[in-house]
């Protein structure tokens, strides 16, 4: 297999790992918001389907984006593809 | 000042100007003291702050076409994030966000997690892509990938549809702001908005846009989180509101049983009194109140929609490099995250202020007579963003009997909790910050569009850089006129015009672009059935919606982009497999995009 395809599957493994946590976050819980709302999990005291709307997603998404850009780097220069900073 | 190592001064340029602003309303709320008007203080904040922007446009004006397009591909990352959550922040997530979930609690914090959510698709999916193919515009990218005149058209068309529907909720929102605060009827404010808008970008193009929306960021974000720090410690609520609000918004249950929320419906003809677009709190504050499908159907909207949106992956093209992109769409949502994660607890502080009866300001179970007596009452009814009326008769104030326009929540409520008057001012700014900023991206995506696509690759491919430019120029302020003129009609609420933009940009440009990345096969002819045919369906069935169709699987005329997007998929793949493979050179071609190094796939100058 060729570098540049070896550098596509990783890439790819990482996208399918990034939107599956993001589906989770965006999507999986809000299936079950009255379970969060009944939830004995209470973040700072708020209800927690209310603080995961408010805060809880969003800030997972922050983290998510920027722990996505660090992994994407590694795999970029595993592989010789990361540029040059002058470029 | 803007030349040689201005890139290496913006930490000290920005740090200066923060500290200027401070300055300023310092100097204002001395002003307020001393006796000046709440109307000077107004007139102060939003010609002082527009002014600046003014004179950043007119710095950074140009005649290279690189630094009209791309900014001159510069921008460093933090500061390109900041320009992308000004660009992206309008008025409608700075004025009417707080008040949609005022209103609706719940089902419209669905907004938040669709509009942070997005940027992890924009993130993962497209923006270091495109980065990479090194397009001027959305349809660039759209037309070098798939080849031909007529896929590059039809992107044109998408995007204009759907920014041109965002612009003009834009344009109406620096209206309401302008002429609540220079005190002029709102279709002439319109027009002075307007003008604002065309300084910043006209001169400079994208190098001009993206210097401004860093100082309209600056202004937008402290003049949303004073006054939400404010209240909460003048109430006693907390230092820190975002994690010491919980008891408040058991609080607000607490009384929503109290006043009976939900007990009392108004008749229609009690309703017929109120002034349109105002309304009561008739939706529970925190508790669960939609059914998980109708919450999780906005949030998919409102995250392909980012995706999707040019205005926003336009700017993702102005990093250095595609590394930069990436780190630059982390930091773009942590500068939203700011301001997002303080709306719902706006809400929450406002809503408080005027239900509960131990606060001096509550006014739900006072005398009708009292409450009209209220200065606040008094301006806001004026500015027809505030109504009561007893409609039981009782002489007392009821829950059901408070109405409110949603722009005022976040507008009135420093004035609601009796914070000094400069707050207003001070938020009056952010919110023309925010709506200019947006505004200001918008019209410049369309006329980029335009410009470059139809006019220079398709009907004039040898016209000289100085006549590109001057008719870029020229497309930006007819754009913007029609955009200021359709605005004054009000056809359509703020938060309701940008909802159906996010629709429109996913029914029609979600899976071309997407796909046109990570699906090889896909070609010219499926991508304009995708196109074409995903924004007809969406609109289609939008037009059914509003025309009394109930529509199917509870989608709304909120939601319409899932049948828009699904029909572009189909369409997309069907037609694709269906005809032939794209040629050898396409292939590689998106060999290429998919590693960062090397040259990017079109020019430097192009």
């Amino acid at each position: 297999m060729s570098k540049q395809a070896q550098h596509w599957e990783k890439t790819r493994g990482l996208l399918f790992v990034t939107l599956a946590i993001w589906f989770v976050f965006s999507i999986g819980i809000f299936l079950f918001g009255a379970e969060m709302e009944a939830s004995s999990i209470r973040p700072f005291g708020y209800p927690l389907s209310y603080y995961m709307t408010c805060q809880g997603s969003l800030g997972i998404f922050v983290i998510l984006i920027f722990w996505f850009a660090g992994r994407q780097e590694k795999i970029d220069e595993e592989f010789g593809f990361s540029e040059r900073e002058d470029g | 000042m803007f030349k040689g190592n201005f890139i290496n001064n913006l930490p000290k340029i920005y740090g200066t100007y923060t500290g200027g602003f401070i300055v300023f309303i310092i100097l204002m709320a001395i002003a307020e003291q001393a006796g000046m008007s709440a109307k000077v203080i107004g007139i102060c904040f939003v010609a002082f702050t527009v002014l600046i922007y003014a004179l950043i446009g007119y710095l950074s004006r140009t005649i290279q076409v690189d630094a009209y397009y791309l900014a001159g591909r510069q921008v460093p990352t933090v500061f390109n994030g900041m320009a992308t959550a000004a660009d992206w922040m309008s008025g409608a997530s700075f004025v009417a966000m707080a008040g949609g979930i005022y209103f609706k609690g719940y089902g419209y914090m669905a907004l938040l997690v669709g509009w942070t959510g997005g940027y992890v698709l924009v993130a993962s999916l497209l923006a270091p892509y495109l980065r990479k193919f090194g397009c001027y515009t959305v349809p660039d990218f759209i037309g070098t990938r798939y080849g031909g005149n007529l896929a590059r058209l039809s992107a044109v068309i998408v995007l204009t549809v759907a920014s041109f529907t965002y612009v003009t909720a834009q344009i109406n929102a620096t209206g309401t702001i302008a002429s609540v605060a220079l005190d002029i009827p709102f279709n002439i404010a319109v027009y002075v908005g307007l003008a604002s808008i065309l300084m910043c970008s006209m001169l400079g193009g994208m190098r001009a846009v993206t210097w401004t929306q860093v100082a309209q960021y600056i202004v937008l974000i402290i003049a949303y989180l004073i006054p939400v720090f404010w209240i909460s410690n003048k109430m006693g609520a907390g230092v820190f509101p975002h994690l010491m609000l919980a008891d408040e918004v058991a609080r607000i249950a607490e009384l929503e049983a109290q006043f009976g929320l939900g007990d009392v419906k108004n008749s229609a003809a009690d309703l017929k009194q109120v002034p349109k677009g105002l309304s009561g709190i008739t939706k529970a504050h925190a508790e669960v109140n939609t059914t998980p499908w109708k919450f999780i159907s906005l949030a998919v909207c409102m995250m392909a929609g980012t995706a999707s949106l040019p205005h926003v992956m336009m700017r993702y093209f102005t990093t250095p490099s595609v590394k930069a992109a990436r780190r630059s769409v982390g930091w773009s949502l942590f500068f939203i995250f700011l301001l997002y994660s303080s709306a719902p607890m706006l809400a929450t502080l406002s809503k408080l202020s005027l239900m509960d009866p131990n606060l001096a300001t509550g006014i739900i179970g006072k005398s009708i007579s009292e409450v009209q007596a209220i200065d606040w009452y008094q301006n806001w009814n004026q500015a027809n963003l505030m109504f009561v009326s007893d409609f039981n008769g009782n002489g007392t104030l009821e829950l059901n009997e408070f109405f409110m326009g949603g722009k005022a929540v976040v507008l009135a409520t420093p004035e609601i909790a009796g914070l000094p008057y400069v707050i207003s001012g001070l938020v009056a700014a952010g919110g023309m910050a925010a709506a200019m900023s947006t505004a200001d991206g918008l019209v410049l995506a369309i006329s980029n569009a335009l410009s470059h696509d139809i006019y220079y690759k398709m009907i004039n491919p040898k016209a000289e850089t100085a006549k590109r430019l001057l008719i870029a120029r020229v497309l930006l302020v007819l754009i913007g006129f029609a955009g200021a003129t359709i605005a004054a009609l009000e056809i359509q609420g703020i938060l309701g015009s940008v909802i159906w933009a996010f629709d429109f940009a996913m029914s029609g440009l979600f899976f071309p672009l997407v796909l046109g990345v990570w699906w090889k096969r896909a070609n010219a002819q499926g991508a304009v059935a995708g196109m074409l045919g995903g924004l007809a369906a969406g609109t289609a069935y939008l037009i059914a919606v509003r025309s009394g169709y109930p529509g199917f699987l509870d989608i709304t005329q909120l939601t319409f982009g899932i049948v828009g997007s699904v029909v572009s998929l189909v369409l997309m793949i069907v037609v694709s497999l269906a005809t032939k493979a794209p040629d050898a050179a396409t292939q590689k071609m998106v060999d290429e995009v998919r590693v960062p190094s090397g040259k990017a796939i079109l020019g430097r100058q192009h």
